[in-house]
């Protein structure tokens, strides 16, 4: 079908292995995301908290820095451990909750709202590839702003510290790595289910948002009302936080247990992956 | 020759509705209408072809390839222009389509090339880089139509394509549509309510009613099966002159808008009729020698009369 002849003729090149092809759906959405310069903007914002963390991780194993001040408590000021990497995880859940605040309510709403949905589904491309490629979108971008952040600290420390830190910490690195990724699937099935279900992107995030707030601050009352704590099973911020305690080895602080955080980031995520069952369809039926 | 599609006792069932019923049929053609009044089931028995559907009792078969253990390969032979508007906002035309040919599994360099390809072809290369959104309706469906071809499927599943069209932009979808066909590499699959567009680029028809098949014939075979006839208008004793008719040994019966269907033995003249019409006192107002049209054929259809050309198709059984 070459320009020129303006004739219709069959493809009969190589074709793409079908495992891979879900890539082509984050390939031409990252382009897209990052041709807004609010978001750019904000996505390096969401950086400075590990930035400050890392240049904190330098300056106290430099002997030179430690020799200017020779009273400084190292392990008063900032203790590098599983409380840090907490820390560190608590707060950076929530910029990469708001990127997939920003970005996530656009991506399958903006396909239902064109009627696209029937485009994709008609070629060797299935609903589950679909899901997979637009969570794969959320999950490279939530990914930079927690697990590898929290992974290249853990790396920088490793190497300044020595061997024997990073194996008497490694459960650092896997409660990072681990606790992200439940966030991340969590967030981000959320944020499809959402945008699945409501077609108009600002309203989606607002019912996102909602999800999470209403979540909270009912956990919290169920909390005070009944005297227990599994009311907040749910808030998924409470199902995380319970879950990298655990992870990291801290000690129980009272609140939801690392399992019953763990169980409500799985019911989230349960739940938002029937809701996209159910309307991830090339064309709805009405019995 | 492989069959297109093949039908075997296919049913699609919502709820307590019946969308599809036991369709059965092989069919081969090359462009073949798909026809039937607003619920017949043309857009779902479209819809479980390509797998949006699962079939409740039966299966079919799209160029060999059962469509419920193979439907991703029978997706990866067929192109698909759907009714409704359908894009990606904020996509320029040539990465829409690019995008569509890389789900469709060519390679990036390839979907490219193929995108502005399949944008020249269907007169919109000169709007390529601009935003879907901000096309006109004839535009959108010529783009719905480049995203069909992109990846060269086998067959082609075109679903209202002039719907919305003014003449000019229909008559270019139309020519475009029969270029298609005439290129011989693609099968098209035509659904529409419009007759024309059918008899302007099909072979064969497919009538559906009530979910399902009502006829199936191959057009030219029923032309040329076709006898003539003469289409009458009088004013008069109609009663008395149709006795008239028949004593002449011709076939009679009513036509459209009050006229009435004439065919004449090849040993009576149109003389005849109007030495009738002295003797009657009828007055004959109109004559015109006619054949049947598709509009005879899908009115037959509609109005249950039975299929007796469907066995003397030449193509595809029932």
């Amino acid at each position: 079908m070459a320009v020129y002849e303006r004739r219709y003729k069959r493809y009969e090149g190589e074709i793409t292995p079908q495992r891979g092809r879900f890539w082509v759906i984050p390939r031409y959405a990252i382009k897209d995301v990052f041709s807004s310069k609010l978001f750019v903007t904000f996505f390096a914002l969401s950086f400075i908290p590990s930035l400050l963390v890392g240049a904190g991780i330098y300056l106290l194993n430099n002997a030179d820095f430690l020799a200017i001040f020779p009273e400084l408590q190292v392990d008063q000021i900032l203790a590098i451990d599983g409380s840090l990497f907490n820390n560190l995880m608590s707060f950076q859940i929530w910029p990469a909750f708001i990127i997939a605040l920003i970005v996530g309510p656009g991506l399958v709403s903006k396909d239902l709202a064109n009627n696209s949905l029937p485009l994709y589904l008609s070629r060797p491309f299935s609903r589950a590839e679909y899901v997979l490629g637009k969570t794969t979108i959320l999950a490279f971008l939530l990914s930079c702003t927690t697990w590898v952040t929290g992974l290249a600290l853990f790396a920088l420390q490793s190497n300044l510290a020595g061997l024997d830190w990073m194996m008497e910490n490694l459960r650092i690195a896997s409660g990072v790595f681990i606790g992200s990724w439940l966030w991340i699937l969590t967030v981000s099935l959320l944020a499809l289910a959402l945008s699945a279900w409501v077609k108009w992107r600002p309203v989606a995030a607002f019912m996102m948002l909602m999800v999470v707030l209403t979540g909270s601050f009912f956990g919290f009352i169920i909390n005070a009302l009944f005297k227990i704590q599994w009311g907040s099973m749910i808030s998924i911020f409470a199902g995380i936080k319970a879950v990298f305690r655990g992870l990291l080895g801290l000690p129980f602080d009272g609140g939801l247990s690392a399992p019953l955080g763990c169980l409500t980031l799985l019911g989230f995520g349960a739940l938002s992956l029937l809701l996209l069952h159910l309307k991830l369809r090339a064309y709805e039926v009405v019995s | 020759m492989q069959p297109v599609i093949e039908l075997d006792s296919l049913s699609v069932q919502f709820g307590s509705v019946r969308a599809l019923s036991q369709l059965s049929g092989s069919f081969s053609g090359r462009a073949i209408g798909l026809l039937g009044p607003n619920g017949a089931g043309k857009t779902t028995l479209i819809h479980t072809l390509l797998g949006f559907y699962k079939p409740s009792t039966g299966t079919a078969r799209v160029l060999g390839n059962d469509i419920r253990h193979q439907d991703r390969a029978a997706r990866s032979l067929i192109g698909y222009m759907p009714e409704r508007d359908s894009f990606i906002a904020g996509m320029t035309a040539v990465r829409f389509i690019c995008l569509m040919a890389e789900l469709s599994g060519l390679p990036k360099e390839h979907a490219l090339e193929r995108a502005h390809e399949a944008l020249y072809y269907v007169g919109l290369g000169e709007a390529r880089y601009r935003k879907l959104e901000s096309y006109s309706l004839g535009m959108k469906q010529l783009a719905k139509l480049a995203q069909a071809l992109v990846h060269g499927p086998r067959l082609l599943f075109l679903d209202e394509p002039t719907n919305g069209l003014d003449p000019p932009a229909r008559e270019r979808m139309i020519k475009l549509i029969r270029e298609i066909r005439d290129t011989g590499e693609v099968h098209v699959i035509l659904s529409s309510h419009l007759l024309r567009d059918v008899e302007e680029c099909c072979e064969e028809v497919l009538i559906l009613k009530d979910g399902q098949i009502a006829q199936y014939c191959n057009l030219e075979a029923e032309r040329r099966a076709n006898r003539k006839f003469l289409e009458v208008e009088i004013r008069g004793d109609e009663a008395s002159f149709l006795n008239g008719v028949r004593r002449l040994g011709c076939d009679c019966g009513p036509g459209s808008k009050r006229r009435l269907k004439i065919i004449l033995p090849p040993e009576r003249q149109i003389a005849d009729l109007y030495r009738l019409a002295v003797e009657h006192n009828v007055q004959i107002r109109h004559l015109d020698y006619k054949k049947d049209s598709l509009q005879d054929i899908f009115l037959k259809a509609m109005h249950g009369m039975p299929p007796a050309t469907l066995q003397g198709a030449d193509h595809g059984s029932l």
